[in-house]
């Protein structure tokens, strides 16, 4: 039988190879990605919670999630854009402007 | 009984997808493999009765985000050997284990919580109606801010993306 | 009217300090002297004022604020006959000053400093004077230090003038010092600083002993500022600065804030007599010390310095005795004629482009008579000729000495006749004998406002003695003793005098023939064989070296308390300084700057470190929950 705890499952398993995404890749269009995914995987958990309390307000949570992944696509992948305009590269690696 | 086939066909399907999405080489293809996981996160939702995400996932997540990924990288040319040739960065071991530990102990508390086993049959989903009646009048204002928050986003995509 | 008299110099001070830079030189020298006039204006004011008034209702107190209220302490200034006399000669000399100051300084380019400073050590010693709590007092008392500081140093850029200031302040430091704690230990023993409260107080016998400690520990203090021994080494050197600044520190200012002080708490010196005798024998020594010292010195304003020391020395002498008004009123006219000699010095150095060696000079009578008729009024005033005021001052004291004891007199006659012999030797050399042939085509008379204070101050000492004349030269002068009457109600008691009136006669005229001989033998060998000098040098050849340096005083010092302290810093500085200060400073630098180098390697701009460690703190929370589940 498929319970709740499968779903959550599920979602943490999403979101842990988002992490693994975060932390290992080179490129920074496929960090974004994961990023996403791990999104994703959230809105999983909140979606099955939401069924599970009989509630529609995990389906909201869900939607603004959504708009804010958007909205954060939208602001990053500009961010990337400008950045390879000054450095030639997507590598992480070779991106340490911040560093102290 | 479908609903548990369904689960696992698709559940394995989205986990498949997310590993190709961080182990391909080619960002493009990882684009693909991307949305894949959204189109079996999309059925999933549609699994647990909530068919107004399960749209608003194919047409945003699949449609409007993936797209600005791809288009994104056909702007940029992506052919540094680096990326081609070392998909990770270093040091992998500590990060391995540190992701071990955090699943670990993910499944372990998730496990640990008692939640019925069941979905029982009597549990019903949402309509979009219902969703939309809560969003209008609960949500209203942060759905107001939302829009502000869209706003914001397509300005300082321009100025950031702008060339000087 | 009182704080008018504070007002006006602090307001000079202020404008000239503050805006000095931007305005043109006739104002600058016009505020200057404007602000100290009207601050000379409202004390004579209040002067005529108290004339009229009877002697009962002669005093004003005026509190302005509360300042420590917690320690009782008021900004409130007294005004009695005391005071008001020091505030007419210290605005009135200090005026003077601030006159010939205009000519003397005209081509000084910080014209603005000078006067502003001059205006400040006017408000300094008016605070002084007017202070009615010891805590205000010693502001003032440090005020006159730091401008003294200030005005010695005035020149700074010539360093020897600068070592000269700072000479002047540490010296002054020391005596401060004793005065500070004595300030403790007053506020200990009586509970408050405020000095008609003091006067009022009913001290108890096993006070006496703490009383007896205070008392010395404020004559300390008074030696510091009027230069006794063992702390006059500072005022020959103050030398360094503007002559008019030398005339100010030395008439109207600074020195007499000791006589002062001790006149105005003498109700604490009446009651321990030890201090009495001690401040008594000290001002004797120092009268004959620096009056030896001033013999063969050459330069015009060292000799002139050295007298003014041996003067102070016989104020001391005077209320160290008991006679207050007798002190005061020595105090009152040495201010007229050490202010006239420094001037009318000041006229001969300005006029001589700078020379101040007398064995340089010589023969100026023609070519300077101003300068020489003022000069000689005050070199009579200050050996005591009647009817300069010097005589009826010095008189006075040596007369009330006789009265204690003898001895005082003896040496103070000894002192007299050593100030005769130094002065008149210095008149002599500069005035008269050879002529020596350099720069003698550019001499000039001084300008008109030096001459106009010369000759005001030429005036004060020929009559300023006026105000003081003793009662037994009544049927001749016509005269009662004015001074004494004035000051009598703020001194609770006086010097008794108990030998025969006749006597006085006698010790009159033998002091005057003694010290009239003296000069007549002093100027005659010194006019006619001026290598007498040189007989002597060689004949008294160790005694002379010995005197032209000053007894070797100053080395003693340096050896004694300067090269210990230098030695002492040395060794804290490489220890303590050096070893543990700055090696605990440099460590903690050095701890800092590694670990802030360590932690900067956290730091490394790389994102994923950063997410690695968001992901370890995601572990430590949930870790937290799983510690409820176990």
């Amino acid at each position: 039988m498929v319970g709740y705890s499968h779903y959550l499952i599920l979602s943490a398993v999403l979101f842990t190879i988002g992490v693994f995404g975060v932390l290992l890749r080179r490129n920074l269009i496929i960090i974004f990605m994961s990023i996403e995914l791990m999104l994703n995987s959230v809105n999983l958990s909140l979606v099955a919670i939401s069924k599970f309390t009989q509630s529609a307000d995990g389906q909201i949570f869900v939607f603004f999630v959504i708009t804010v992944a958007a909205v954060e696509a939208a602001v990053g992948l500009a961010i990337i854009i400008s950045l390879f305009r000054h450095k030639q590269t997507t590598a992480i690696d070779e991106i340490n402007l911040m560093k102290g | 009984m479908w609903h548990n086939i369904i689960f696992w066909i698709l559940s394995i399907l989205c986990v498949g997808c997310a590993l190709g999405v961080v182990w391909q080489r080619n960002p493009v293809v990882s684009a693909v493999f991307l949305v894949g996981s959204f189109v079996a996160l999309a059925g999933l939702y549609l699994n647990l009765n909530a068919p107004f995400l399960a749209a608003i996932q194919i047409i945003i997540y699949a449609g409007a985000i993936m797209v600005l990924f791809v288009f994104v990288m056909m702007l940029l040319d992506l052919h540094h050997p680096l990326d081609l040739y070392f998909r990770f960065t270093k040091p992998k071991l500590p990060k391995y284990i540190v992701l071990g530990l955090f699943i670990w102990l993910l499944c372990t508390l998730i496990l640990a919580t008692a939640f019925p086993l069941a979905i029982p049959d009597k549990a019903q989903g949402f309509t979009v109606a219902q969703v939309a009646i809560l969003l209008f009048s609960k949500y209203a204002f942060p759905f107001e801010l939302t829009s502000l928050l869209l706003l914001i986003a397509l300005v300082g995509g321009v100025v950031l993306a702008k060339k000087k | 009217m009182l704080s008018a008299i504070l007002l006006f110099p602090l307001v000079g001070f202020l404008i000239n300090g503050l805006l000095g830079r931007r305005l043109p030189k006739i104002s600058i020298s016009s505020i200057g002297c404007t602000s100290v006039f009207l601050s000379f204006a409202s004390a004579f004011y209040l002067f005529i004022d108290f004339l009229q008034s009877p002697e009962g209702w002669r005093e004003i107190t005026i509190t302005l604020f509360q300042w420590i209220p917690l320690l009782g302490v008021d900004v409130s200034f007294k005004l009695d006959s005391l005071s008001l006399l020091l505030v007419l000669v210290i605005t009135g000399v200090s005026f003077l000053i601030h006159l010939y100051s205009v000519n003397y300084m005209e081509e000084d380019p910080s014209l603005a400093r000078y006067f502003s400073y001059l205006n400040l050590f006017t408000f300094a010693m008016l605070l002084l004077v007017l202070a009615n709590n010891l805590l205000l007092l010693f502001i003032g008392w440090e005020g006159v230090g730091l401008c003294s500081y200030l005005l010695i140093g005035f020149w700074f850029e010539d360093d020897e003038k600068a070592q000269a200031g700072k000479k002047a302040f540490l010296v002054n430091r020391i005596g401060d010092f004793a005065f500070l704690i004595a300030l403790f230990l007053i506020f200990t023993t009586f509970g408050t600083l405020n000095i008609s409260s003091l006067r009022v107080f009913e001290v108890s016998s096993n006070q006496l002993q703490t009383l007896t400690f205070i008392t010395l520990l404020l004559f300390i203090g008074a030696c510091g500022k009027s230069a006794q021994i063992p702390l006059y080494i500072w005022l020959p050197d103050a030398m360094a600065g503007p002559t008019p600044v030398s005339a100010l520190i030395h008439a109207a200012t600074m020195v007499t804030a000791g006589v002062y002080m001790i006149a105005r708490l003498h109700f604490w010196y009446l009651l321990t007599p030890f201090s009495m005798t001690v401040v008594a024998t000290v001002g004797i020594v120092t009268t004959l010390f620096s009056a030896s010292m001033a013999f063969f010195q050459n330069d015009i304003k060292k000799v002139l310095a050295y007298s003014t020391i041996s003067q102070l020395g016989t104020m001391f002498l005077a209320v160290g005795i008991g006679a207050f008004s007798a002190g005061i009123f020595h105090l009152v006219t040495h201010a007229f004629f050490k202010a006239l000699l420094f001037l009318a010095a000041g006229s001969v150095i300005h006029s001589l482009h700078g020379e101040q060696d007398i064995q340089k000079m010589g023969n100026l009578k023609s070519k300077l008579p101003l300068t020489h008729i003022v000069f000689l009024f005050g070199v009579l005033a200050i050996i005591g000729f009647p009817p300069f005021s010097g005589f009826f001052s010095k008189d006075e004291i040596l007369w009330l000495a006789f009265n204690k004891n003898a001895l005082f007199w003896i040496l103070g006659l000894l002192g007299a006749l050593m100030t005769t012999f130094y002065m008149v030797r210095l008149f002599t050399l500069v005035f008269y004998g050879h002529s020596q042939k350099q720069n003698k085509e550019h001499l000039h008379e001084a300008p008109p406002l030096m001459a106009l204070a010369l000759i005001l101050l030429a005036l004060l000492s020929l009559a300023g003695g006026f105000i003081g004349v003793p009662h037994s030269l009544y049927a001749f002068f016509k005269m009662d003793n004015f001074l004494e009457h004035f000051l009598n109600p703020v001194f609770i008691r006086q010097l008794e005098v108990t030998q025969e009136g006749f006597s006085e006669y006698g010790l009159m005229i033998l002091t005057l023939v003694l010290t009239l001989a003296t000069a007549i033998w002093t100027f005659l060998t010194f006019h006619k064989h001026q290598e007498w000098t040189e007989h002597l040098k060689i004949k008294f050849h160790k005694v002379h070296s010995f005197l032209v340096n000053k007894y070797y005083i100053d080395e003693l010092y340096t050896f004694l308390f300067v090269l210990p302290v230098k030695k002492g810093s040395e060794l804290l500085l490489r220890f303590l300084d050096k070893g543990t200060i700055d090696g605990s400073l440099h460590g903690l630098g050095k701890l800092t700057n590694l670990s802030g180098y360590r932690l900067s390697l956290l730091q490394n701009g790389n994102i994923q470190t950063y997410a690695l460690g968001l992901v370890i703190g995601a572990i430590g929370i949930l870790l937290y929950i799983w510690s409820y589940f176990v």
